[in-house]
């Protein structure tokens, strides 16, 4: 994702001048591209994330719409005052992006996991908040976000994520994407989880019968309120698949929003345990671990239904 | 100004406009419970020079691309740069009859910029304006606009490690257009600014971060403007070091951290007007 990153970015600097690209001394050689074609539209900010999100403030108050890039949580828990202050409270149009979200990087310890940032980003009083779906979901958003002229923060994961979206995706910011019609069970899926979520939909159907509505729930803010409304009513049961933390995340939204609606479907909120991970091994491994491989999330959601209310 | 040499008669117009705005600050403080005065007198004089000698800005034209850019950093001193705002024509003073009531944008830190003309930075939290003013006048370069930025700090804020990321990234980067003003009253809110954590040798610090660096006395019109015209050409970032005395102009407040917080009676802002050889404003 992060190479779809650094050409669509690329492309963009070209067509627009006034996109600019923050780099927290990250990305080797990945930015060369950029940096031939638009030098001027290229700044490595150093290890100083603090200040890097207060000069892409300061940038986007004059008419630039800087892109911000490194690790997850150095683009987000490290320097979320600024976020909060200089990014979201002027209005600042500046696109956050947090590469290596959720276990991309468990091998490399909690320090570089995030599994609390769509929960903290959320909660800042107009900050739109994005977990693509692949590379082509990660180009379509980047472009929806820079035409949106709002602070908008997106999630993206490392690298050979596999793809699902064959071409770019138009981008509506608001708007889940029904991938595959279903009934009784609604899996809502935010981010790369969507291939372990497309298999777990169909060990369920298997093993029940019941059709799964697989649903991108990539635009985690602003919630897509109608289809959730809607889905309140159609569905038993509806799903959260999220690599992130069960508190605050996608889960978190659906069942705040859910809990207003006069339907009672059963939530299940598939995420991550509000604890650290201290054994390292890789994403895949990690996944497995939490149950957010396809096996975890069908035995999750099948142990729910079965359970009694 | 010619060559950074102000003439008698602008330091006259600058002395008499920086003590009516110490006035008005003082007697706002009073009548609206507005805490951080000595902050606000301290840095007055910096508010007048820069903005009756220096900003290119048009008070009709608040949002300008080209104007040049003013950070208050030490956005608890925003009651102060409300006066001076409003004494520039971005707003009538009337305005201000409402200040600290409920439902006013006027209160202890400068609003949104898009909530009030002339505000370009929503301070208040320390160390968030010198990375915003960088962003600021790296824009400057990507948009081929040709302005200047310049802030004021406290002393105390440079507490604040964002600031030393900033003054790396500015260093590097060249930022010839970018000066700040440290308004150094060697205090901060509960104590001496060189004992609350090692800020001294403050100047060489700036230097060895790689700024053009200056001290003055940041009560002499005639100094800053010598300083600000001798930096011309630089291109390094430029940091003047202003000594100054926090709660300047007012003996009895002056030098005494009890008026970070204290409130001033009705003959207290008299008294203040006496030593100001002002009337008292309503």
């Amino acid at each position: 994702m992060r190479n779809a990153f650094a050409d669509e970015v690329r492309k963009l600097a070209t067509e627009d001048q006034r996109v600019v690209l923050l780099s927290g001394d990250i990305g080797n050689r990945l930015f060369d591209g950029l940096r031939g074609d638009n030098p001027a539209q290229f700044m490595n900010c150093g290890v100083a994330e603090a200040n890097m999100m207060g000069v892409a403030a300061g940038m986007a108050l004059c008419g630039l719409r800087p892109v911000v890039y490194t690790i997850t949580p150095f683009t987000t828990t490290r320097c979320y005052e600024q976020i909060r202050v200089d990014v979201a409270y002027h209005e600042a149009p500046v696109i956050i992006v947090g590469t290596g979200a959720g276990l991309a990087y468990a091998e490399l310890g909690a320090t570089h996991h995030s599994l609390e940032d769509l929960a903290i980003l959320r909660c800042l009083p107009g900050m739109q908040v994005f977990a693509p779906t692949d590379a082509n979901d990660l180009r379509g958003t980047l472009r929806a976000a820079i035409k949106s002229d709002r602070p908008t923060y997106i999630r993206i994961g490392k690298k050979g994520e596999k793809p699902y979206f064959t071409e770019v995706p138009e981008v509506a910011i608001g708007k889940f994407r029904v991938l595959k019609p279903g009934a009784r069970i609604a899996l809502l899926v935010a981010g790369t989880l969507i291939h372990e979520a497309a298999a777990a939909a169909e060990a369920i159907t298997a093993q029940t019968g019941i059709t799964c509505e697989l649903v991108s729930a990539a635009c985690i803010k602003p919630l897509d309120e109608a289809y959730l409304a809607d889905a309140a009513r159609r569905f038993e049961v509806l799903v959260t698949v999220e690599e992130h933390g069960v508190t605050g995340g996608l889960g978190a939204a659906v069942t705040e929003f859910v809990s207003g609606q006069p339907y009672r479907p059963l939530i299940v909120r598939i995420g991550t345990p509000d604890a650290f991970m201290h054994d390292l091994g890789t994403q895949e491994w990690a996944r497995t671990q939490f149950g957010l491989d396809a096996e975890g999330i069908a035995k999750k959601v099948l142990t729910a239904i079965k359970a009694p209310n | 100004m010619d060559g950074g040499i102000l003439a008698e008669s602008q330091v006259e117009t600058l002395r008499h406009a920086a003590r009516e705005l110490r006035l008005r600050t003082i007697a706002n403080s009073s009548k609206t419970g507005t805490p951080h005065l000595g902050s606000c007198l301290s840095c007055m004089d910096l508010l007048v020079f820069l903005y009756w000698q220096v900003l290119k800005i048009d008070p009709a034209n608040p949002r300008a691309p080209t104007r040049d850019r003013f950070i208050l950093s030490k956005g608890h001193a925003a009651p102060a740069l409300f006066q001076v705002l409003a004494e520039k024509g971005f707003y009538p003073r009337s305005w201000l009859d409402n200040y600290g009531e409920n439902g006013s944008i006027f209160a202890e830190h400068p609003p949104a910029p898009s909530h009030l003309a002339g505000i370009e930075a929503a301070t208040g939290s320390l160390g968030h304006g010198l990375p915003l003013g960088l962003g600021m006048a790296l824009a400057s370069r990507i948009n081929k606009l040709d302005y200047n930025v310049y802030a004021v700090l406290s002393d105390g804020e440079c507490n604040e490690g964002s600031n030393w990321e900033a003054a790396l990234l500015a260093a590097a980067q060249k930022v010839s257009n970018l000066t700040i003003f440290i308004d150094y009253n060697k205090w901060q809110a509960t104590g001496r600014s060189n004992e609350v954590l090692g800020l001294a040798p403050l100047a060489d610090k700036w230097r060895a971060f790689g700024w053009r660096t200056e001290e003055i006395d940041g009560h002499d019109f005639t100094a800053m403007a010598r300083v600000l015209a001798e930096g011309k050409g630089d291109e390094r970032p430029k940091a003047v070091i202003a000594h100054t005395v926090k709660g300047k102009g007012v003996s009895f407040m002056e030098d005494d951290n009890n008026w970070h917080y204290r409130i001033p009676t009705e003959e207290e802002v008299r008294k203040s007007a006496q030593e100001l050889g002002l009337e008292v404003v309503s």
